[in-house]
């Protein structure tokens, strides 16, 4: 059966794809931040993963407001990235797995989460910056696909419970899977930042630095959390927050913090990297 | 103010929470933005830009804040800040130029800002 090894957060903003495009590890400004990953590598290097289910949030490159889904699953054999209109490279398609994305939607509608499926699903900088962190070499260890996006562009957002009961259907769903292989799941985006607006700018370092304290052992205080007081101390975009309560619930009841990064600010953003793995 | 049935606004300091109602002013605005994806499309308005937002119905308010390349005003408009950046893109604003604009400092003022955020 397929095995959850345990889940890694990261934030995915686009400045961190010319910062590796430009290999600025060591520029005073991104040397915080870059050191938060080779702690993740070494973790990655000694699991080595068969797939990475990516949860992230679409900025506007695949879904436009004309259709917005709430919860969309990636169903492709290959996932493109594209042109976002201000200029960070373009990377190559990444390799899916088809047959694992139909299994899990199967057992998501099945268990009352109605998602959209998405046969072709154009990934943005909140997959590719993620991809791009933890396998920067895109060797023959990067997992194939599976990416999970959540609406956290226009209200009504989910809440942070929905988020979280999402993660444990999606994680059964994983562990129903007949083969023997290894499973990450990435919760990715936030922690809080806010780019429009006269708050514009606004960090919150106590909130995030509570929402990874607790998101380790009591997941569950975080899911009584509002949406408009999320928006209120993660700032406007900080609610995607929600995708790494999507991991989290993925992981299953207990698990345990292998590492973890916090650094402000990266572009206007509270960065957060962690490695949760999954108890055996 | 009193709102409608459908209308589940709230008001946050500081903040224009993205929400029906705001889709739905805003829609026009975001379409337009939402095409700058293309690189002929960010071409064809950077050569016309009355003749591009006239073709994608904007607004009077929504075609005067793109002219005065005022963000709060096309936020006030319906803008949403996702779309907006491919438009900030356009002219070569980072979202610290934008955050800049919007809190009334230079970029170099909000740079600091959120350096100092950083600080314990």
């Amino acid at each position: 059966m397929a095995t959850i090894i345990g889940g890694l957060t990261t934030s995915h903003i686009p400045a961190v794809g010319n910062a590796i495009a430009k290999k600025l590890y060591d520029d005073p400004y991104w040397k915080p931040f870059f050191d938060g990953y080779p702690a993740v590598h070494q973790w990655l290097a000694d699991h080595k993963p068969d797939v990475a289910v990516v949860i992230y949030n679409d900025h506007g490159l695949a879904f436009f407001l004309d259709q917005m889904p709430t919860f969309a699953i990636g169903a492709a054999h290959e996932y493109q990235n594209a042109d976002e209109g201000w200029g960070i490279p373009v990377m190559d398609p990444y390799p899916g797995y088809p047959e694992l994305s139909w299994h899990i939607i199967e057992h998501m509608v099945e268990h009352e989460f109605d998602v959209t499926s998405c046969q072709e699903l154009p990934v943005d900088h909140g997959f590719t910056v993620p991809m791009q962190l933890f396998w920067p070499d895109r060797g023959p260890d990067m997992p194939r696909v599976i990416p999970v996006s959540a609406n956290t562009v226009q209200h009504p957002i989910p809440t942070l419970k929905r988020a979280y009961d999402f993660g444990r259907a999606m994680g059964d769903a994983i562990r129903a899977w007949p083969e023997d292989i290894k499973v990450v799941v990435l919760g990715t985006g936030g922690l809080s930042h806010q780019l429009d607006g006269e708050r514009a700018g606004f960090i919150n370092r106590d909130f995030d630095e509570m929402c990874m304290e607790k998101i380790v052992d009591d997941p569950v205080a975080l899911t009584r959390i509002g949406r408009h007081e999320l928006v209120e101390k993660a700032g406007a975009q900080g609610t995607e927050f929600l995708m790494w309560m999507m991991m989290r619930g993925a992981l299953g009841d207990k698990v345990t913090k292998v590492t973890e990064n916090y650094h402000i600010p990266i572009s206007n953003t509270g960065a957060g990297t962690m490695v949760l793995e999954s108890a055996a | 103010m009193e709102q409608a049935p459908f209308d589940h606004h709230v008001s946050i300091p500081g903040t224009t929470l993205f929400d029906g109602r705001q889709a739905m002013k805003g829609y026009q605005l975001n379409k337009m933005c939402y095409s700058f994806n293309d690189g002929d499309n960010r071409a064809a308005f950077k050569a016309d830009p009355e003749a591009y937002m006239t073709k994608f119905k904007l607004t009077d308010p929504q075609k005067e804040a793109v002219r005065s390349l005022n963000v709060l005003k096309m936020i006030e408009a319906g803008g949403n800040i996702y779309y907006l950046a491919k438009l900030a893109g356009i002219f070569g604003l980072s979202v610290q130029d934008v955050g800049a604009q919007q809190t009334g400092m230079t970029t170099d003022e909000f740079k600091e800002k959120l350096l100092a955020a950083g600080r314990k």
